[in-house]
């Protein structure tokens, strides 16, 4: 039996269609309700509130916390406030990323380290010679993520006091929801306004309760990850073993990336001091890194005159893609998408992509490989920035 | 007889390997004849109604390496193969606690995060770098060892890929290869777990058939097999023959008889006939002589050279070799009938571990402290042993309601001190009941029948030296061209016209095959393509 | 005026590093914590008037190029051959006397098996020409066989061609001899348990391995390497202990500009930019220099000496797996008279060299299992050398220094070491000594017991462990200290390693330091 998290009590009566998934040894929703769409809708129309338990989360605490850190993440850790929060990849000695997630500074010797994959084994190797305490908290911290338009206000009704309205982009605070004791974090997967609540395992459903009663005015929805995958790909946020392969899971180096080759080079602070894969990091950004990570968008005319040509619509999926689909140009492949959907919002179909560097800036034209009955076929596509959607109120 | 047929080859021995090497030479249209001292084919690898009702794979009890390419290039699933999973292994802990592993990866991760969650992902990494390990070292089992003091053209060709082989491994990834070769299983295993239960389990599968404790160095190497399956595509790397092991055999000989191969059973041979130097035939106890351009040994080497081969027909250098080959037969086999299943106390009842392995590796100290008994000449009083419930497999192995159990045990010297007597045997048969009794009480009162293996025993039903499951340790120096003797590890000898296709050839060990074919390939003048290039 | 070096630790390793770079002009500054110079190959002045080679009693091989290149003859090294190079006196009176006069080792192996006599100098060609091998490989940095630099290319080819030039049988024998057990070399030539046992016993010198282990012969071979056939055990002794090594080392480096400067502790290297720029000492005390030599064992030099969030986790994690598991305990006697072996009553120049009181491999592989699960071998292996019998000033006239070599007392005892289990150990020697020479303990005047974790507290001796890293299969050539750092640089640009963790390692006087002292970078 997979473990259910500690929110199971409330998601398993919602799941119409018996939808589960694994996550990390979890079983979670792909979707509560028999299609996504009213999920999905939620997260850019009013609230989605998504069980998010299954993160490993990673308490680091004691004098060398934040020496810690900064000798793991390629961010300047040191530099963070308390109560700030930073996204960052890390990496090898070689300069390739291990995992990504979120650094939450919650006191001068403490900090919040969430990731993909487990690190513990990783942080324990890197504490030779620091003053630290590393504590797996995954399984006794729960979390829940409250996204959409509506997120703030909804919060502004739960959460004790007043204030939280004025949490701003990145950043994290002690708060009780109803007396109970949580984090808030303004961050997400969504790339729209939201927020991240963190509570111990056994008061999570009473939290869950508290922001369902709260939430339902405003039209709070709970999402699975159907709904998660589509907003996170028009966010352009990438996925660990979809997007790309951690250095510590790669069979082959062509298997490895570097920060830089999947959109992270912002966060890779070069100048601080050591921390693991700097030197080679350094070297890529000097010489430049061969990949980049970009988002492409299909042409629908494209993709409707080839559909035509067999007498059919253009038929595509609902739910987002996570194959490897290649990508074109001049009759050679140069790249490979590794994620896409249709988005409802943007009606574009979009897909997060590796190029090869010279093919990276926004515009240039490539071909993209579409199946149309059972047929292999190249739709015109275009590189485009990423996001691809990214709305004011999730920074204001 | 005035016209005996005349063959191309004769294969000496109806095991695994000696059928494998048939069924590939009758492919290529060579006219076989396969020669069983015994009734039934298989030597070790043979299914037999021990007692009424109940089915043994009497020897050799699971399957794991047996080469993919054997399987699909004689159509083994139409002669009757059928691997059946076995997909967990559970180790009773002392403490009533226990450890377990199982198919699904999430469920092993959880269940080592009990024991430790530093394990628990280390595990992951450790199952990577294996899968490194097992696809460097994949090339080298397929292929005919050179011979590294030749000159040939062929040789340093061999040489050098073999050299670039290793190069491309890297800096990364070369050392660990090279310190599975040379690190005990202990030591290698304290570089990645903290659970000792974890790494006694492990390492146990590290000492399987050798003459070596986990903390000897030398026994990283096996670890390994463990890996070796899964990336040849066979998910579920270990399996339990439908019917018991036999029935591996019994697909290979249909194979080879459909391809055209003769087999024989009842057959011994007393001896090679050699004459002027080439092997003509054999000569057969009853005195039959039987010609053949080529005569293939199955056999191990020291019967093969120093029993079915007249001494004076040996170079001196080859015949001190072939001595010094050490076999040191260290495990015995305990079968037995049950009324019902041992209730183990870590996991009460009738459950998912009486369909995998159990493992009695219950601590490092342990393993270590059974092969301490052996070095000196006793059987282990608390040995290592790996169980399986065949009839929780395939239910007809045992009468309905009823059980046949496999124990595998380790160590029980061949050369144990004053000899292997009835009464030793007997004893050796309690010291095991004991042992898994402490784990699983009822066991004694559901004993119907047993029946105790001593490797002396092995020695003398099977034929295998010393009772060496593996024709001979896998030992660092007994390896690749050193197998079993330096220049011959090519499958030739140094008697024309007789070769060797037995486990004590390169890569040799467990039920593979390999060794049979690439012994044919060899002797179709094929082994060129084996080695990935087209010179010969 | 900078400092072109800075070598820490003034053992044979960290002399010879500090000496062949000033040699080259370079201004080089040792720094020693201790009083004496030496190291782990220190002598010294236990007691009043007596000298003992405190831990190490054994140079090893020294090399001939270091000892012209250095002039060390020039600066007061005197080399001594001894009569026999290894005597085992058994305890039925007979004894077994080898040396490099291998008839005359043939006729003391006759006593015990006329096949092993029979056999002996045709054993001695076989491992003597292995050996040469080995030495040669000894003398230049690990060949590494991944790497693709066309120098490396070379010397590998350089190397294959050596390894043919050894013929067909060396080949081989080279191939299958080193993975191999000593038990099963020994047993595959020789029939006597008293000869075995005297070889065995050197084949698992400082290692954490008994002789059924695998990988056991190739310790026969590195502890032969660089003697003369036949010449196992003692085949060099320095006059005036092995101290007198590290005393024509400094003196060698000093000529040559060197500085050594004693009870100097070194806190830390200072790391600047991702570089070692210098060193700062316990008292405070800053010096830069543009290299910095380390000859502490490499567990030590990168979890203690340098700031470890400047490296990488997965180097600090192999280096936190080199296994220097602490397997020997030292018993150093003052003695009132010349020691007096029953078995070796009148022989002339017996107690010369290497003495090992009668073992058998069965014997040794207990005293291994006893050690592997945590306990002191109930009968341990001894290796005695009574140096004053070279050199009378060691002792007051008509005295002597016994040192002995106690295998194994192991670092991680099950219930630690005391006060009490030591001197219960010197007991437990000296009654085994007194088996062999019954007269002895009543000439004791003074007793020393180092654990292995007082090798670890004074010597700094990574848990007790003579070689900085045992000599295993796995911690060997490119694999020592660890892979990819074998050529003594390390990932911070300006640290070197130049002590026995790196190759040629515990056993070649001075051959880390020599090659380090070739690998440093001024540029």
């Amino acid at each position: 039996m997979l473990k259910g998290t500690p929110l199971f009590a409330r998601t398993a009566p919602l799941m119409e269609g018996q939808a589960w998934r694994r996550w990390a040894g979890y079983t979670v929703a792909s979707s509560y309700e028999l299609t996504h769409d009213r999920e999905y809708a939620a997260i850019r129309n009013a609230a989605a509130l998504l069980d998010i338990s299954p993160l490993y989360k990673y308490r680091i605490g004691g004098k060398d916390a934040g020496r810690l850190l900064d000798r793991v993440v390629t961010r300047n850790v040191a530099a963070m406030k308390v109560g700030q929060v930073g996204y960052t990849p890390w990496c090898d000695a070689h300069g390739k990323v291990i995992d990504d997630g979120t650094v939450s500074r919650l006191g001068e010797q403490l900090f919040r380290l969430t990731s993909a994959e487990p690190n513990m084994r990783w942080l324990h190797a890197n504490s030779a010679g620091l003053t630290v305490t590393v504590d797996d908290v995954s399984e006794t911290t729960a979390a829940l993520a409250l996204q959409g338009p509506t997120s703030r206000d909804i919060l502004g009704k739960v959460v004790d006091g007043t204030g939280i309205g004025a949490l701003k982009f990145f950043r994290v605070t002690d708060a009780t929801v109803r007396g109970i004791p949580v984090q808030v974090s303004r961050t997400g997967y969504t790339g729209d306004l939201g927020y991240e609540l963190w509570v111990d395992a056994p008061r999570a459903v009473a939290l869950w309760d508290a922001l369902v009663e709260a939430g339902t005015p405003y039209g709070i929805t709970p999402a699975g990850i159907y709904a998660l995958d589509l907003a996170r790909i028009e966010a352009g946020l990438i996925m660990l073993d979809v997007d790309y392969i951690s250095a510590h899971r790669a069979l082959i180096p062509a298997q490895l990336s570097s920060p830089f080759e999947i959109n992270l080079g912002w966060a890779v602070h070069l100048d601080k001091p050591f921390f693991v894969g700097q030197r080679a990091l350094a070297a890529e950004q000097r010489e430049g890194a061969t990949w980049r990570f970009v988002g492409i968008e299909t042409e629908w005319e494209s993709l409707e005159r080839l559909f035509a040509e067999v007498g059919l619509p253009p038929r595509l999926p609902t739910v987002a893609w996570r194959t490897s689909v290649p990508l074109y140009s001049d009759g050679r492949q140069v790249g490979y998408a590794t994620s896409g959907c249709w988005s409802p919002l943007l009606k574009r179909s979009l897909a997060l992509a590796h190029v090869e560097a010279a093919y990276a800036a926004p515009g240039t034209p490539l071909l993209i490989e579409v199946t149309v009955e059972h047929r292999r076929k190249q739709a015109a596509a275009r590189v485009s920035a990423l996001p691809f959607y990214n709305p004011e109120r999730k920074r204001t | 007889m005035a016209s005996a047929p005349r063959y191309d080859a004769i294969v000496i021995g109806g095991g695994h390997n000696g059928l494998v090497n048939a069924a590939y030479l009758a492919r290529a249209g060579r006219k076989v004849l396969v020669l069983e001292r015994r009734p039934v084919v298989g030597g070790a690898a043979v299914s037999e109604q021990v007692f009424p009702g109940f089915t043994f794979s009497v020897f050799s009890y699971v399957v794991s390496l047996l080469r993919p390419e054997i399987i699909r290039d004689l159509d083994l699933p139409r002669h009757g193969l059928q691997i059946l999973p076995l997909e967990s292994t559970v180790t009773p802990m002392e403490n009533g606690n226990y450890l377990s592993a199982w198919g699904d990866h999430d469920r092993t991760r959880r269940e080592l995060y009990r024991h430790s969650p530093r394990d628990a992902e280390a595990y992951d990494e450790f199952g990577r770098l294996m899968h490194h390990m097992a696809m460097a070292v994949r090339p080298i089992l397929g292929m005919i060892p050179p011979d590294p003091t030749s000159l040939s053209p062929r040789d340093l060709m061999s040489l050098l890929r073999l050299g670039r082989h290793f190069q491309s491994l890297g800096a990364d990834k070369f050392p660990w290869l090279y310190k599975l070769m040379t690190m005990s299983s202990a030591d290698f295993l304290d570089e990645w777990f903290e659970t000792d239960v974890l790494k006694a389990t492990k390492s146990a599968s590290g000492i399987i058939g050798t003459f070596l404790g986990p903390r000897s160095p030398g026994s990283a190497y096996v670890l390994l097999h463990h890996y070796m399956g899964e990336i040849d595509g066979a998910f579920r790397a270990w399996g339990f023959q439908k019917g018991g092991t036999g029935g591996i055999s019994d697909a290979i000989a249909s194979a080879a008889r459909e391809l055209g191969a003769e087999i024989r059973t009842d057959a011994p041979v007393a001896r090679v006939l050699v004459k002027s130097g080439r092997a003509t035939g054999v000569a057969l106890e009853n005195g039959d002589e039987l010609h053949a351009e080529a005569v293939v040994s199955g056999l191990d080497p020291r019967r093969t050279f120093l029993q079915l081969v007249d001494p004076g027909e040996l170079p001196t250098e080859f015949a001190d070799a072939i001595k010094r080959y050490k076999f040191r037969g260290s495990s015995g086999k305990v079968n037995l009938a049950l009324s019902e299943l041992p209730d183990f106390s870590c996991l009460p009842g009738v459950g998912a571990h009486h369909r995998g392995a159990i493992s009695i590796s219950p601590t490092m100290a342990y393993v270590e402290r059974a092969y301490d008994d052996a070095k000196y000449g006793a059987f282990s009083r608390q040995p290592y042993m790996d169980i399986i419930f065949p009839s929780m497999i395939d239910p007809g192995m045992a009468p309905p309601g009823r059980h046949v159990m496999s124990i595998f045990v380790q160590y029980a010297p061949y050369n144990l001190t004053g000899g292997w007597t009835d009464a030793r045997r007997e004893a050796f048969g309690d010291a095991v009941i004991d042992a898994v009794a402490r784990f699983a009480p009822n066991l004694k009162r559901a004993i119907l029948h047993r029946q105790v293996l001593t490797p002396a025993d092995i020695e003398r039903i099977t034929g295998l030296t010393e009772g060496n499951i593996f024709q001979g340790e896998l030992a660092l120096h007994q390896l690749f061209f050193l197998r079993p003797a330096h220049q011959w590890a090519r499958y030739r000898s140094p008697i024309k016209g007789l070769w060797q296709c037995g486990a004590g050839t390169h890569p040799g060990g467990g039920i593979m095959g390999a060794s049979g074919r690439l012994a044919a390939l060899e002797m179709l003048g094929m082994g060129g393509r084996a080695n990935g290039g087209g010179g010969r | 005026m900078t400092l072109d070096a800075i070598v820490i630790g003034a053992g044979l390793n960290g002399l010879t590093a500090a000496a062949s770079l000033a040699r080259r002009g370079r201004k080089v500054l040792v720094l020693e914590r201790r009083a004496t110079i030496g190291g782990s190959h220190a002598t010294e002045e236990v007691f009043p008037g007596f000298r003992f080679d405190t831990v190490s009693h054994d140079a090893g091989w020294i090399a001939p190029s270091i000892v012209r290149t250095l002039e060390l003859e020039r600066h007061g090294l005197k080399l001594v051959t001894p009569g026999y190079t290894l005597v085992s006196p058994q305890s039925d009176g007979g004894h077994l006397a080898l040396s490099p006069d291998l008839a005359r080792s043939a006729e003391s192996i006759r006593r015990h098996s006329a096949a092993d006599a029979a056999a002996w100098p045709a054993f001695c060609g076989r491992m003597h020409r292995l050996t040469s091998f080995l030495g040669m490989l000894y003398e230049r940095p690990a060949p590494i066989p991944t790497s693709t630099a066309p120098g490396d290319l070379w010397s590998l080819l350089a190397l294959g061609r050596r390894a043919r030039a050894l013929g067909r049988e060396g080949m081989i024998d080279l191939l299958r001899i080193l993975p191999m057990s000593a038990a099963e070399l020994l047993d595959d030539w020789f029939e006597s348990a008293v000869l075995k046992g005297a070889l065995g016993a050197l084949s698992v010198r400082g290692i954490m391995q008994g002789p059924r282990s695998g990988g056991t012969a190739f310790v026969l071979l590195h502890r032969h390497a660089g003697a003369p056939a036949g010449a196992f055990g003692a085949h060099t002794v320095v006059r005036g202990g092995v101290g007198a090594l590290a005393g024509a080392l400094a003196a060698s480096a000093s000529a040559s500009g060197a500085q050594v400067r004693t009870s100097a502790s070194v806190r830390h290297v200072l790391i600047e930019g991702g570089r070692a720029t210098g060193v700062v000492l316990d008292s405070g005390e800053e010096i830069r220099a543009r290299a910095v030599l380390s000859s502490a064992d490499v567990r030590q030099t990168f979890y203690e000496l340098v700031d470890t969030t400047a490296l990488d986790p997965e180097m600090l994690r192999a280096v936190g797996h080199v296994r220097q598991r602490g397997a020997v305990a030292k018993v150093n006697l003052a003695l009132s008279a010349t020691p007096a072996f029953r078995s070796l009553a009148g022989g002339d120049g017996l107690l010369s060299g290497s003495i090992v009181p009668g073992v058998t491999l069965d014997e040794l592989e207990r005293a291994y299992d006893d050690a592997k699960h945590g306990g002191i071998s109930r009968r341990a292996s001894l290796e005695i050398r009574i140096p004053s019998l070279h050199d009378g000033a060691l002792a007051p006239a008509g005295k002597h220094v016994m040192s002995v070599r106690v295998q194994f007392a192991p670092y991680r005892l099950a219930d630690g070491w005391t006060a009490a289990r030591r001197e219960a150990l010197g007991d437990q020697v000296v009654a085994a000594l007194a088996e062999h020479a019954p007269s002895l303990p009543g000439t004791i005047l003074r007793r020393q017991v180092l654990t292995p974790l007082d090798l670890e507290t004074e010597y700094r001796l990574p848990e007790g462990n003579l070689a900085h890293g045992e000599l295993t299969l796995d911690q060997i050539l490119f694999m020592r200290p660890v892979a990819g750092m074998a050529r003594y640089k390390t990932p911070l640009d300006g640290l070197y390693l130049c002590g026995a963790s790196s190759h040629p390692g515990d056993g070649v006087a001075g051959g880390a330091g020599w090659l380090a002292a070739k690998a440093v970078d001024f540029a």
